[in-house]
């Protein structure tokens, strides 16, 4: 017995004097109630339509009236107008806009004529949780607007055409983008965090310090071999990832060049930020302690596994300033859409401008000495 | 090309390091000649690892002041890194990496050019006798190999000066041996200006030109090993204990002939004398005298141990078994 309360004794004596252990321990599950919470089948809003109105007459006025109501009060979806639809494709397909709702040049004549019209919703359908919310709003003000007669003497049946930009997107490759961020993360975290703590609290650092090097040239150092194991590690993902998922011609030369950029700048960025989290940092538990925390909060809020647009406020300000956000962004737009490379530039540029940042402020808050 | 500086190789000028109220190292000051072995001789705690790491730059001083090869470490810590070797006192070689591997990159981080690194990390890994253990990962080595690799690894930048924190603590003797043989050996090749630390007093006696003893951070006597065993009083030390210990004992052994001086710990006696035998008969025949029975008895020739004890008042083994404590609060105000 008393050599039970022995191994009790020593184990809770230090747990009790672990205070970042005891936190993270306790904070964890209370991150991933909340973040969990709030991160699957919020109700979707605020997505953004553009409303090309190609026909200009009576009829359509109290049709984008109704869709404006919708955008100002359950702001389920916001419109922007389009004169010309192939600019709206354009948006569309650059990942501006979600979905353009065409208005044909002939829909009055056909209202006119009692025949009946359609307009089509053109929808970016990668993203299946926005495009079924986007059907079921526009089926429903549809369904209002026939029933309530808006315009007298006209045809009460206008129906929506929905059309779908891309092939059917299975949940996996939904799903994929996300995971290769995520493996990107943990090469950093394991790179940037276990290892560089545990190299820390070994001595080698203090090997390090004797020499001429300067803070720039270390972090440096550090942040370029812990971004190309991160890059092997996205490598693998996107590619091995992409043939699972069945991906279609994910090896494209082209697009696989732009893919690589984005494992680059993703790993540079994630790499960055670690080593900024970490360079205070000398127990080797704390890495691994904040592990599971961190993991919740960046790759939740970041549009892998659900829309942002479903979120409440405050996972929205996480997920705006979350690489993460834009690193799933990009992927998603290079694996699911195979966009240009301009539909990813804010990505690129945001993931660049925080390794800036980053590397600046580990440079910074980096101790020359011990 | 010779880039030494003409006055000391290390100069260091009242220099203090307090953690919290703590001083681990309170008001040192000293000179180290070029080409000289210098040895900081003191206990765990002592401020010895403390100062050395002020000396190369990895804490900055509270106040004080040092120079190395001319250097400020506090205001120039970067010229003083280019002419530094340093072995800390962990052994800190990447386990994963070759012998090779780990030579090569200290070399790129001191800026060995290019050319110069294979001629000189052969050159050295034979000096230390590691040539043949080149390509082995270094998780591989033994802790005497593994202390000769990070010997090595200092030297790999050909430094003037070189600092070996405790280069020899954990090793076996003969593993010690051998790095002392191996610093010799290097010390007269490369003519080396030396600092270490060390507890062990054979070491410093057998590698140090000059030795400081240092307890408590401060320093309590500075001379060459010979010169400091020749400072205390007596050729001889006696320790002799007895059955029982009258009143005024201490000062009837002090009037015995030969004795300078006399110390005690409880019931072992401490004799200092310039003539062992004479005294060792007549600690017998007064024992005899007042019917107390010796019960041990050994004469030894004077010692470091016995000059740090004549200095602290303490003997080394003495403070290193108080060391713990003091040492684990050190490294906690250091984080």
């Amino acid at each position: 017995m008393h050599r039970i309360l022995a191994i009790i004794d020593r184990d809770l004596r230090k747990f009790m004097r672990s205070p970042t252990l005891m936190f993270a321990s306790m904070l964890f599950p209370l991150v991933q109630l909340v973040v969990l919470g709030y991160a699957f089948g919020g109700k979707i809003r605020e997505l953004k339509v553009g409303i090309v109105d190609q026909d200009r007459g009576m009829p359509t006025v109290k049709l984008r009236e109704m869709f404006e109501a919708v955008g100002a009060n359950a702001r389920t979806f916001e419109t922007s107008d389009y004169t010309d639809l192939q600019q709206a494709m354009a948006d569309l397909r650059n990942g501006r806009i979600s979905a353009v709702l065409n208005i044909p040049p002939n829909f009055s004549r056909q209202a006119l004529a009692k025949a009946v019209p359609e307009i089509a919703l053109i929808e970016d359908n990668t993203d299946n949780f926005a495009a079924g919310a986007l059907q079921g709003i526009f089926a429903d003000l549809i369904a209002t607007y026939n029933a309530r007669g808006s315009v007298p003497r006209l045809s009460p049946t206008v129906t929506v055409s929905v059309v779908e930009v891309y092939p059917y997107v299975p949940y996996i490759q939904y799903l994929l983008p996300g995971t290769i961020v995520l493996a990107i993360f943990i090469s950093a975290m394991i790179g940037g965090g276990i290892i560089f703590i545990d190299d820390k609290a070994r001595g080698l650092h203090e090997g390090y310090l004797v020499t001429p090097i300067t803070k720039l040239e270390l972090i440096l150092g550090f942040t370029l071999s812990g971004a190309a194991k991160a890059f092997m590690s996205g490598l693998v993902l996107t590619t091995m990832g992409s043939i699972i998922a069945g991906i279609a011609h994910p090896l494209e030369p082209i697009r696989l060049l732009k893919l690589l950029l984005v494992i680059v700048t993703t790993a540079l960025a994630l790499i960055s930020m670690m080593f900024m989290l970490m360079v205070r940092v000398s127990d080797p538990l704390v890495p691994r302690a904040i592990f599971g925390v961190l993991n919740t909060l960046l790759f939740f809020p970041s549009g892998a596994v659900y829309p942002i647009n479903g979120f409440p406020l405050w996972m929205k300000v996480i997920s705006t300033i979350d690489p993460f956000t834009y690193a799933v962004h990009a992927f998603k737009s290079l694996l699911l859409k195979n966009t240009p490379l301009m539909a990813i530039s804010g990505d690129l540029l945001y993931l660049s401008i925080f390794t800036t940042i980053m590397i600046f402020l580990a440079t910074k808050l980096f101790r020359r000495t011990l | 090309m010779d880039n030494r500086n003409k006055g000391a190789a290390i100069e260091v000028d009242n220099i203090r390091k307090c953690f919290n109220g703590f001083c681990a190292v309170d008001g040192l000051s000293f000179s180290v000649e070029h080409g000289e072995v210098f040895g900081l001789l003191g206990p765990n705690g002592a401020g010895k690892s403390t100062l050395i790491r002020m000396l190369t730059t990895l804490i900055p001083p509270t106040s004080g002041a040092a120079r190395v090869n001319g250097f400020d470490v506090a205001r120039s810590p970067n010229d003083v890194r280019k002419c530094i070797g340093v072995i800390p006192q962990a052994m800190t070689s990447d386990l994963e990496l070759t012998a090779e591997e780990n030579m090569l990159i200290f070399a790129k981080l001191y800026g060995v050019p290019r050319e110069r690194r294979r001629p000189a990390i052969e050159s050295l890994l034979g000096a230390v006798d590691l040539l043949q253990w080149a390509d082995k990962p270094v998780k591989n080595f033994s802790g005497g190999m593994r202390r000769r690799l990070e010997v090595a690894r200092g030297l790999v930048h050909e430094p003037q000066i070189f600092f070996l924190d405790e280069p020899t603590t954990g090793l076996d003797p003969a593993s010690r041996v051998g790095v002392w043989e191996m610093l010799m050996k290097l010390k007269k090749q490369r003519d080396l200006t030396i600092l270490l630390t060390t507890h062990y007093m054979d070491e410093a006696d057998k590698l140090c030109d000059r030795i400081a003893i240092v307890d408590h951070g401060k320093l309590v006597a500075l001379d060459s090993p010979l010169k400091l065993k020749a400072s205390i009083p007596g050729n001889n030390i006696l320790e002799v204990s007895f059955s029982e210990v009258p009143d005024g004992w201490i000062d009837k052994l002090r009037g015995l002939p030969g004795v300078q001086s006399v110390k005690s710990d409880e019931h072992v006696f401490r004799i200092n004398t310039d003539n062992g035998p004479q005294t060792t008969v007549a600690v017998m025949e007064v024992a005899r005298e007042h019917r107390l029975e010796v019960t041990s008895l050994s004469v030894q020739s004077t010692t470091l141990d016995n000059v740090f004890m004549f200095y602290t008042g303490h003997q080394l083994r003495d403070a290193l078994q108080e060391a713990p404590s003091m040492d684990s609060r050190f490294m906690y105000e250091r984080r």
